[in-house]
Protein backbone atom coordinates (compact mmCIF):
# COMPACT_ATOMS: atom_id res chain seq x y z
CA UNK A 1 0.00 0.00 0.00
CA UNK A 2 1.42 3.09 -1.17
CA UNK A 3 1.13 5.99 1.49
CA UNK A 4 0.84 9.34 1.74
CA UNK A 5 3.62 12.06 2.41
CA UNK A 6 3.20 14.76 4.42
CA UNK A 7 5.22 17.46 3.12
CA UNK A 8 7.59 18.83 5.51
CA UNK A 9 9.01 22.83 5.16
CA UNK A 10 11.79 24.33 6.33
CA UNK A 11 12.23 27.95 7.63
CA UNK A 12 15.24 28.91 8.94
CA UNK A 13 16.37 26.56 11.39
CA UNK A 14 13.11 25.16 12.22
CA UNK A 15 11.00 22.43 10.27
CA UNK A 16 7.04 22.19 9.84
CA UNK A 17 4.91 19.82 9.04
CA UNK A 18 1.25 20.37 8.85
CA UNK A 19 -0.93 17.26 9.04
CA UNK A 20 -4.20 17.57 6.91
CA UNK A 21 -5.76 13.98 6.22
CA UNK A 22 -6.88 11.82 8.19
CA UNK A 23 -3.53 9.41 8.97
CA UNK A 24 -3.75 5.34 8.48
CA UNK A 25 -0.49 3.96 10.64
CA UNK A 26 1.60 3.02 7.67
CA UNK A 27 1.41 7.05 6.94
CA UNK A 28 1.76 7.88 10.42
CA UNK A 29 5.40 5.41 10.71
CA UNK A 30 6.20 7.38 7.34
CA UNK A 31 5.80 10.41 9.06
CA UNK A 32 8.00 9.93 11.75
CA UNK A 33 10.89 8.07 9.95
CA UNK A 34 10.54 11.08 6.79
CA UNK A 35 10.79 13.99 9.92
CA UNK A 36 13.73 12.20 11.81
CA UNK A 37 15.75 11.86 8.56
CA UNK A 38 14.89 15.29 8.04
CA UNK A 39 16.22 16.85 11.43
CA UNK A 40 19.03 14.65 11.32
CA UNK A 41 20.10 16.01 7.69
CA UNK A 42 18.92 20.09 8.44
CA UNK A 43 20.23 19.44 12.22
CA UNK A 44 16.89 21.68 12.49
CA UNK A 45 17.07 23.16 16.35
CA UNK A 46 12.74 23.19 16.55
CA UNK A 47 10.13 21.07 14.65
CA UNK A 48 6.33 22.40 14.66
CA UNK A 49 4.02 19.30 14.04
CA UNK A 50 0.40 21.34 13.27
CA UNK A 51 -2.55 18.91 14.15
CA UNK A 52 -5.41 21.21 13.31
CA UNK A 53 -7.06 19.14 11.05
CA UNK A 54 -6.59 15.74 13.14
CA UNK A 55 -10.00 14.52 14.67
CA UNK A 56 -8.82 11.51 15.99
CA UNK A 57 -5.95 10.99 18.03
CA UNK A 58 -5.23 7.32 19.24
CA UNK A 59 -3.14 5.09 21.12
CA UNK A 60 -0.83 4.67 18.00
CA UNK A 61 -0.62 8.23 16.78
CA UNK A 62 -0.03 9.51 20.60
CA UNK A 63 2.95 7.03 20.89
CA UNK A 64 3.90 8.17 17.83
CA UNK A 65 3.90 11.45 18.77
CA UNK A 66 5.55 10.84 22.23
CA UNK A 67 8.70 8.96 19.45
CA UNK A 68 8.89 11.72 17.77
CA UNK A 69 9.50 14.02 20.48
CA UNK A 70 11.58 11.37 22.62
CA UNK A 71 14.17 11.05 19.47
CA UNK A 72 14.31 14.78 18.48
CA UNK A 73 14.95 15.49 21.68
CA UNK A 74 18.11 13.40 21.82
CA UNK A 75 19.27 14.82 18.55
CA UNK A 76 18.85 18.61 20.25
CA UNK A 77 15.43 19.08 18.34
CA UNK A 78 12.98 20.58 20.43
CA UNK A 79 8.90 19.78 19.26
CA UNK A 80 5.99 21.84 20.04
CA UNK A 81 2.82 20.73 18.76
CA UNK A 82 0.21 22.95 17.54
CA UNK A 83 -3.50 23.17 16.68
CA UNK A 84 -4.63 20.02 19.08
CA UNK A 85 -8.58 20.43 19.23
CA UNK A 86 -10.19 20.80 22.15
CA UNK A 87 -11.96 17.67 22.19
CA UNK A 88 -9.03 15.46 21.01
CA UNK A 89 -6.96 16.96 23.67
CA UNK A 90 -9.62 15.79 26.38
CA UNK A 91 -9.95 12.41 24.61
CA UNK A 92 -6.03 11.63 25.11
CA UNK A 93 -6.36 12.57 28.34
CA UNK A 94 -9.18 10.38 29.43
CA UNK A 95 -7.21 7.76 27.23
CA UNK A 96 -4.75 7.50 29.47
CA UNK A 97 -2.28 9.83 27.50
CA UNK A 98 -0.92 12.99 28.77
CA UNK A 99 2.21 13.42 26.71
CA UNK A 100 4.14 15.17 29.29
CA UNK A 101 7.19 16.31 27.59
CA UNK A 102 5.49 17.63 24.94
CA UNK A 103 5.24 21.29 24.55
CA UNK A 104 2.37 22.75 22.83
CA UNK A 105 0.74 25.95 21.13
CA UNK A 106 -2.63 27.04 20.34
CA UNK A 107 -1.88 27.57 16.38
CA UNK A 108 1.28 27.59 14.67
CA UNK A 109 1.46 31.30 14.98
CA UNK A 110 1.49 30.89 18.70
CA UNK A 111 3.92 27.85 17.69
CA UNK A 112 6.57 29.34 15.72
CA UNK A 113 6.31 32.45 18.34
CA UNK A 114 7.23 29.98 21.12
CA UNK A 115 10.07 28.15 19.16
CA UNK A 116 11.60 31.74 18.54
CA UNK A 117 11.91 31.93 22.54
CA UNK A 118 12.93 28.22 23.25
CA UNK A 119 15.61 28.34 20.84
CA UNK A 120 17.09 31.72 21.86
CA UNK A 121 16.84 30.43 25.28
CA UNK A 122 18.59 27.01 24.64
CA UNK A 123 21.14 29.64 22.69
CA UNK A 124 21.93 32.22 25.17
CA UNK A 125 21.90 29.38 27.84
CA UNK A 126 24.51 27.37 26.37
CA UNK A 127 27.01 25.64 28.47
CA UNK B 1 -35.84 3.90 11.92
CA UNK B 2 -32.66 3.09 13.82
CA UNK B 3 -29.37 3.32 12.12
CA UNK B 4 -26.75 0.83 11.95
CA UNK B 5 -23.91 0.02 9.81
CA UNK B 6 -20.67 -1.75 9.99
CA UNK B 7 -17.77 -2.73 8.28
CA UNK B 8 -15.01 -5.48 7.75
CA UNK B 9 -11.43 -4.60 9.39
CA UNK B 10 -8.69 -6.17 7.07
CA UNK B 11 -5.84 -3.20 6.90
CA UNK B 12 -5.11 -0.30 8.73
CA UNK B 13 -7.03 1.79 6.20
CA UNK B 14 -10.33 0.22 7.46
CA UNK B 15 -9.33 1.14 10.88
CA UNK B 16 -9.95 5.10 9.41
CA UNK B 17 -12.83 3.82 8.05
CA UNK B 18 -14.50 2.07 10.79
CA UNK B 19 -13.84 5.32 13.42
CA UNK B 20 -15.40 7.47 10.23
CA UNK B 21 -18.48 5.76 10.18
CA UNK B 22 -18.79 5.67 13.97
CA UNK B 23 -18.05 9.45 13.79
CA UNK B 24 -20.73 10.22 10.88
CA UNK B 25 -23.44 8.24 13.24
CA UNK B 26 -22.71 9.71 16.43
CA UNK B 27 -22.83 13.42 14.87
CA UNK B 28 -26.03 12.02 13.34
CA UNK B 29 -28.22 10.95 16.67
CA UNK B 30 -27.15 14.23 18.13
CA UNK B 31 -23.81 13.45 20.11
CA UNK B 32 -21.76 16.73 20.68
CA UNK B 33 -17.70 17.22 19.53
CA UNK B 34 -16.11 15.76 23.06
CA UNK B 35 -18.25 12.60 22.64
CA UNK B 36 -17.67 12.08 18.63
CA UNK B 37 -13.68 12.54 19.61
CA UNK B 38 -14.68 9.93 22.23
CA UNK B 39 -16.61 7.47 20.42
CA UNK B 40 -14.06 7.50 17.50
CA UNK B 41 -11.22 6.99 19.47
CA UNK B 42 -12.68 4.19 21.07
CA UNK B 43 -13.60 2.58 17.79
CA UNK B 44 -9.96 3.43 16.36
CA UNK B 45 -8.64 1.24 19.21
CA UNK B 46 -10.83 -1.43 19.16
CA UNK B 47 -10.45 -1.91 15.27
CA UNK B 48 -6.44 -1.42 15.82
CA UNK B 49 -6.55 -4.80 17.84
CA UNK B 50 -8.80 -6.94 15.35
CA UNK B 51 -5.90 -5.71 12.63
CA UNK B 52 -3.09 -6.62 15.02
CA UNK B 53 -4.00 -9.96 17.19
CA UNK B 54 -6.77 -11.21 14.69
CA UNK B 55 -6.11 -10.18 11.36
CA UNK B 56 -9.45 -9.34 10.42
CA UNK B 57 -13.19 -9.10 11.82
CA UNK B 58 -16.19 -6.68 11.69
CA UNK B 59 -17.00 -3.55 13.65
CA UNK B 60 -20.61 -2.68 13.53
CA UNK B 61 -22.08 0.31 15.09
CA UNK B 62 -26.16 0.75 15.64
CA UNK B 63 -28.58 3.71 16.94
CA UNK B 64 -30.10 2.04 20.45
CA UNK B 65 -32.38 3.12 23.05
CA UNK B 66 -32.54 2.52 26.97
CA UNK B 67 -35.07 4.24 28.92
CA UNK B 68 -35.74 6.79 26.45
CA UNK B 69 -32.41 7.74 25.94
CA UNK B 70 -30.90 7.61 23.00
CA UNK B 71 -27.29 6.06 22.23
CA UNK B 72 -24.50 4.35 20.02
CA UNK B 73 -23.22 0.89 20.69
CA UNK B 74 -19.95 -0.39 18.53
CA UNK B 75 -19.57 -4.35 18.21
CA UNK B 76 -16.18 -5.58 17.45
CA UNK B 77 -15.82 -9.37 16.42
CA UNK B 78 -13.39 -11.29 15.67
CA UNK B 79 -12.08 -15.09 15.33
CA UNK B 80 -9.06 -14.29 16.22
CA UNK B 81 -6.96 -16.12 19.33
CA UNK B 82 -9.04 -14.60 21.75
CA UNK B 83 -7.86 -13.65 25.35
CA UNK B 84 -7.68 -15.85 28.02
CA UNK B 85 -7.74 -13.36 30.48
CA UNK B 86 -9.74 -10.89 30.37
CA UNK B 87 -9.27 -9.31 33.86
CA UNK B 88 -5.09 -8.79 32.88
CA UNK B 89 -5.72 -7.60 29.81
CA UNK B 90 -8.10 -4.58 31.32
CA UNK B 91 -5.08 -2.94 32.97
CA UNK B 92 -3.35 -0.08 31.86
CA UNK B 93 0.26 -1.06 30.57
CA UNK B 94 -0.77 -4.62 29.86
CA UNK B 95 0.56 -5.80 26.04
CA UNK B 96 1.70 -8.15 24.14
CA UNK B 97 3.30 -6.62 21.13
CA UNK B 98 5.40 -3.73 22.55
CA UNK B 99 1.92 -1.12 22.34
CA UNK B 100 1.36 1.15 25.49
CA UNK B 101 -1.42 -1.37 26.45
CA UNK B 102 -3.32 1.26 26.60
CA UNK B 103 -6.31 0.42 23.86
CA UNK B 104 -8.62 -2.02 26.05
CA UNK B 105 -8.45 0.02 29.16
CA UNK B 106 -8.58 3.56 27.69
CA UNK B 107 -11.71 2.74 25.42
CA UNK B 108 -13.37 1.41 28.20
CA UNK B 109 -12.90 4.64 29.76
CA UNK B 110 -14.18 6.78 26.75
CA UNK B 111 -17.32 4.93 26.66
CA UNK B 112 -19.80 4.44 29.04
CA UNK B 113 -20.38 0.73 28.82
CA UNK B 114 -18.32 -2.03 27.76
CA UNK B 115 -18.08 -5.68 27.82
CA UNK B 116 -15.38 -8.23 26.11
CA UNK B 117 -16.79 -11.75 26.03
CA UNK B 118 -13.73 -14.13 24.59
CA UNK B 119 -12.74 -17.31 24.32
CA UNK B 120 -9.07 -18.34 23.35
CA UNK B 121 -8.80 -19.83 19.90
CA UNK B 122 -12.52 -18.69 18.96
CA UNK B 123 -12.52 -15.22 19.03
CA UNK B 124 -13.37 -11.86 20.68
CA UNK B 125 -16.32 -9.71 20.84
CA UNK B 126 -16.39 -6.49 22.58
CA UNK B 127 -19.50 -4.35 22.88
CA UNK B 128 -19.69 -0.63 23.82
CA UNK B 129 -21.94 2.25 24.06
CA UNK B 130 -22.15 5.52 24.92
CA UNK B 131 -25.21 7.58 25.81
CA UNK B 132 -26.59 11.33 25.01
CA UNK B 133 -26.63 13.57 27.41
N1 LIG C 1 -9.17 -8.69 19.58
C1 LIG C 1 -8.20 -9.24 20.32
N2 LIG C 1 -7.86 -10.55 20.17
C2 LIG C 1 -6.88 -11.10 20.92
N3 LIG C 1 -6.15 -10.45 21.85
C3 LIG C 1 -6.43 -9.15 22.05
C4 LIG C 1 -7.46 -8.47 21.30
N4 LIG C 1 -7.51 -7.19 21.73
C5 LIG C 1 -6.56 -7.07 22.68
N5 LIG C 1 -5.91 -8.25 22.89
C6 LIG C 1 -4.84 -8.50 23.87
O1 LIG C 1 -4.96 -7.55 24.93
C7 LIG C 1 -3.75 -6.83 25.10
C8 LIG C 1 -4.05 -5.41 25.54
O2 LIG C 1 -4.73 -4.71 24.49
P1 LIG C 1 -4.67 -3.12 24.46
O3 LIG C 1 -5.37 -2.64 23.26
O4 LIG C 1 -5.15 -2.63 25.80
O5 LIG C 1 -3.11 -2.79 24.38
P2 LIG C 1 -2.12 -3.00 23.14
O6 LIG C 1 -2.89 -3.25 21.90
O7 LIG C 1 -1.14 -4.07 23.53
O8 LIG C 1 -1.38 -1.61 23.08
P3 LIG C 1 -2.01 -0.21 22.56
O9 LIG C 1 -3.46 -0.43 22.27
O10 LIG C 1 -1.80 0.76 23.69
O11 LIG C 1 -1.22 0.16 21.37
C9 LIG C 1 -3.05 -6.92 23.75
O12 LIG C 1 -1.65 -6.76 23.86
C10 LIG C 1 -3.44 -8.33 23.30
O13 LIG C 1 -2.63 -9.30 23.90
MG1 LIG D 1 -4.49 -1.99 21.36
Amino acid sequence: MESLRIPILKIGDVLIASIQVALHDASAVQFKDDLLQKISETKARGVIVDLTALDVVDSFIGRLIADIAAMAGLMGTRVVLTGLQPAVAITLVELGLELPRVLTALNLEKGLAMMQRLTEESSDGAI
Amino acid sequence: MAQSKATDIRSDLDIVIARTMARDMAKSLGFGAIDQARIATAVSELARNIFLYANTGTVAVREVERNGRKGIEIVCNDQGPGIADIDTVMQDGYTTSRGMGMGLPGAKRLMDDFVIESQPNIGTKVTCRKWRM
